[in-house]
C-alpha cells in the first residue's frame, strides 16, 4: 500500500515536472506568443463580426465558432513541437532510458498545452466584459459555451499530440494534427449526402466545427456536431463523453506510439 | 552488476547484435570496441532498456531490463552517441529536470549540482543557453547529466567523437576519473582510447563479441606471428641472412627494415632485420642458432609486442595476417 502512494506520488511528480518544464519553454520561444496572437485575433474579428450587426444578439456564438473553426489548425501548431522535438534531438532516449513512464511523459506534455489553452481562453473573457457592458446576455451559453471550448480544445490537443510523436519533424507533425482533424469536421459534410447506420455513425464522429463558419452572415448553423448544444446552453452528457473520450483514446494512441519507437 | 545472456537484437530481418553473452561486475571499466555498425551503440540501447532484445535476457543490478524496466533504470546514468541536450535550456536548467527525470528531489538535486558542475569544469557556464556551448563543452553538459544522480552504472557511448583534440585529453582524463566511483561501459572505434582508460575490452564484429579480455592478455592471445627485431654483424649481404632465415620452417618473412635503423642509429656492417613467425615455435632459439651457425654476430634481438590496433585489425577483416 504503501508502496502504491509512493509511486504514485512518483508518478504526479514527474507528470508536473515534464508539464512544468514544457510551460516555461512555451513562454521562452516565440511560438506560444505567436499561436496565442493569431487565436485573438481571428476571435476577435469573428467576435466582432457576430456582434456588430444592429439587431444582433448579445451572446459567445460567433466567437466560438470562430475559436473552435482556428483551433484544428491552432491546436496542432501549439503540440507539434512537444514529441517531435524530442526525437529529433534524441532527447527522447534519454526521457525513455529514465525510470520515467511513457504514459507520464505524454501527460505531462498534454497538461502543458492544455495550460496553454486555458490561459489562451480565459484573455477572451474579455469579450464577456465587451458583451456586459454593452448588452443583457444570456449567462447559461457563456458558460456552457466555455466549458465545451476546453473540452473541444482538449481533444484537438490530444489529436495534435498523437501526430507529434509520429514524426521528429515539426511541420510534419501540424499537418497530420490539422489535417485529422479536418476529416474529423468534414465527417458531418460527408453524413448529409449518405443515409442509415453510416450517416448516423459519421455524424457521431463530428468533432463540433463547420466550414460554414466562414460564412460570417450566418453563425447559427457553424457549429454543428458535439459542439452545437454547448453553444445553445445545454449540458449534454453524451457530448461531453464524446469529448473526453476522444482525449483519452488520443493520449492513449500517443501512448502507443511512443512505446512502439522501442520496437523499431 | 549486468548480465547479458544470449541477447540477439533484430532490426526486422537485419540482426544487429546476435547471441552474445557477458557478465560485468560491480566497479569494472569495460570498453566496448568495434568499427561503426558493429552492434555497440544497439547492445548499450538493450542493457539501457531503451530498446528491448528480441532473445535472451538483460538484467541491471538484479532487474530485468523488460519485466522490472524502470528499478532496472534506476541503477543507470547514460549518455548517448548523439549527445541529446535541450539546445533552448540553460545549462543548471537542464541538468535539473534530468535530475528530477532521474528521480532526484530538490534537496538532492541542489547538494550535487555544484559537484558535478565542478567536476565537469562548466562553472563558468552553469548560466549559458546550450544551444551556445561548443561540441566539447555540450559533451560535458552531457557527462553531467550521466553522474548526477550517482548512477551504479555509467554507460557512455562514444564520448569523445566529434570533439576537437584538446578537449579530448580532458574529457578522456575525465571519464577515468569516473571510472573510480562507477561500474563504467565505454564505447570506442578508437584503440588507444579503451586501452588507455579500461581495463577489460569487448571488442564486437558484426554482432559478435568476438574478443572479451585485458588489453595486454588480448595482445598476447590472439597473436597469430610473432614480430621479432634482430640485428646481424658480419654478414656478406643481406639477402645472404634473409634466405637462411626463411629456410626455417616457423619463419612467414624476414626483410631489412629502414625503421629499425633510423630508430637504433645506423652502425657499419649491422644490419637490422624484421622476422615475422609462426607463434610457439621457438622462433628466437631457431633464429639465433641459425645466425649463430653461419659465423655471423647477434647484436641485438627482441620481441615486438603487437599494438593493439594491429589486433583490432586482424579480428576485423576477413584476411588473416601472415598470408
Amino acid at each position: 500500500m504503501q508502496a502504491m502512494v509512493a509511486s504514485l506520488s512518483q508518478s504526479g511528480s514527474n507528470i508536473w515536472n515534464v508539464a512544468y518544464k514544457e510551460l516555461k519553454t512555451y513562454f521562452s520561444s516565440p511560438m506560444a506568443y505567436i499561436v496565442a496572437a493569431a487565436f485573438l485575433a481571428i476571435t476577435g474579428f469573428f467576435f466582432v463580426a457576430s456582434v456588430s450587426d444592429a439587431f444582433s444578439e448579445a451572446s459567445i456564438r460567433g466567437f466560438s465558432a470562430g475559436a473552435i473553426f482556428f483551433m484544428i489548425f491552432l491546436s496542432p501548431a501549439l503540440t507539434m513541437r512537444l514529441l517531435a522535438e524530442e526525437q529529433k534531438l534524441g532527447t527522447l532516449e534519454l526521457l525513455l532510458t529514465s525510470p520515467v513512464r511513457e504514459v507520464e511523459i505524454v501527460l505531462g506534455k498534454f497538461i502543458a498545452s492544455f495550460l496553454m489553452l486555458v490561459i489562451m481562453l480565459s484573455l477572451t473573457l474579455y469579450y464577456v466584459l465587451v458583451l456586459f457592458r454593452f448588452g443583457v446576455p444570456d449567462t447559461g451559453p457563456i458558460y456552457t459555451g466555455y466549458l465545451g471550448m476546453i473540452l473541444y480544445g482538449a481533444t484537438t490537443l490530444s489529436v495534435g499530440l498523437a501526430a507529434s510523436a509520429i514524426t521528429s519533424n515539426q511541420l510534419v507533425a501540424l499537418v497530420v494534427g490539422a489535417g485529422t482533424l479536418t476529416g474529423l469536421t468534414v465527417v458531418g459534410f460527408i453524413a448529409e449526402r449518405l443515409s442509415g447506420t453510416a450517416a448516423e455513425v459519421l455524424n457521431g464522429f463530428q468533432l463540433g466545427s463547420s466550414f460554414q463558419t466562414l460564412d460570417v452572415s450566418n453563425f447559427a448553423v457553424a457549429q454543428g456536431g458535439h459542439f452545437a448544444d454547448f453553444s445553445r446552453g445545454i449540458i449534454n452528457f453524451g457530448d461531453i463523453l464524446y469529448y473526453l473520450g476522444m482525449t483519452g483514446v488520443f493520449l492513449l494512441l500517443t501512448v502507443v506510439l511512443l512505446q512502439s519507437r522501442r520496437w523499431r | 552488476m549486468i548480465k547479458v545472456e544470449h541477447m540477439t537484437k533484430m532490426y526486422g530481418a537485419y540482426p544487429a547484435v546476435i547471441d552474445v553473452s557477458l557478465h560485468i561486475k560491480k566497479g569494472e571499466v569495460v570498453g566496448f570496441l568495434g568499427p561503426n555498425g558493429a552492434g555497440k551503440t544497439t547492445t548499450m540501447r538493450v542493457m539501457t532498456g531503451y530498446t528491448p532484445p528480441s532473445e535472451g535476457n538483460v538484467s541491471i543490478a538484479g532487474y530485468d531490463v523488460i519485466s522490472h524496466s524502470l528499478d532496472a533504470r534506476r541503477h543507470i546514468g547514460y549518455l548517448p552517441e548523439t549527445v541529446p541536450l535541450y539546445l533552448d535550456m540553460e545549462v543548471s536548467d537542464y541538468l535539473r529536470y534530468m535530475g528530477q527525470m532521474r528521480g532526484m528531489n530538490k534537496a538532492w538535486i541542489n547538494e550535487r549540482l555544484p559537484a558535478v558542475i565542478d567536476v565537469v569544469k562548466l562553472g563558468d557556464y552553469r548560466n549559458s543557453f546550450i544551444q551556445k556551448l561548443s561540441k566539447g563543452y555540450r559533451q560535458r553538459v552531457g557527462i553531467a547529466q550521466a553522474i548526477l544522480h550517482e548512477p551504479d552504472i555509467l554507460i557512455l557511448d562514444e564520448p569523445t567523437i566529434g570533439i576537437d583534440p584538446a578537449q579530448v585529453v580532458e574529457t578522456r582524463a575525465l571519464i577515468k576519473e569516473l571510472g573510480g566511483e562507477h561500474t563504467l561501459i565505454l564505447s570506442s572505434h578508437i584503440l588507444p582510447e579503451i586501452s588507455m582508460i579500461c581495463r577489460r575490452v569487448l571488442v564486437i564484429h558484426d554482432g559478435r563479441l568476438v574478443a572479451d579480455d585485458e588489453p595486454a592478455n588480448l595482445s598476447e592471445r590472439l597473436r597469430r606471428t610473432e614480430r621479432i627485431e634482430i640485428s646481424v654483424r658480419g654478414a656478406d649481404s643481406v639477402s645472404d641472412i634473409i634466405s637462411s632465415l626463411r629456410d626455417l620452417s616457423m619463419i612467414v618473412d624476414a626483410r631489412r627494415d629502414p625503421s629499425v635503423a633510423a630508430n637504433r642509429g645506423s652502425v657499419e656492417g649491422v644490419i637490422p632485420l624484421l622476422i615475422d613467425a609462426r607463434p610457439d615455435q621457438e622462433a628466437t632459439e631457431n633464429v639465433a642458432r641459425t645466425i649463430v651457425e653461419k659465423g655471423w654476430g647477434l647484436t641485438n634481438m627482441h620481441m615486438i609486442p603487437m599494438s593493439l590496433e594491429e589486433i583490432f585489425l586482424e579480428l576485423t577483416t576477413d584476411e588473416s595476417l601472415g598470408e
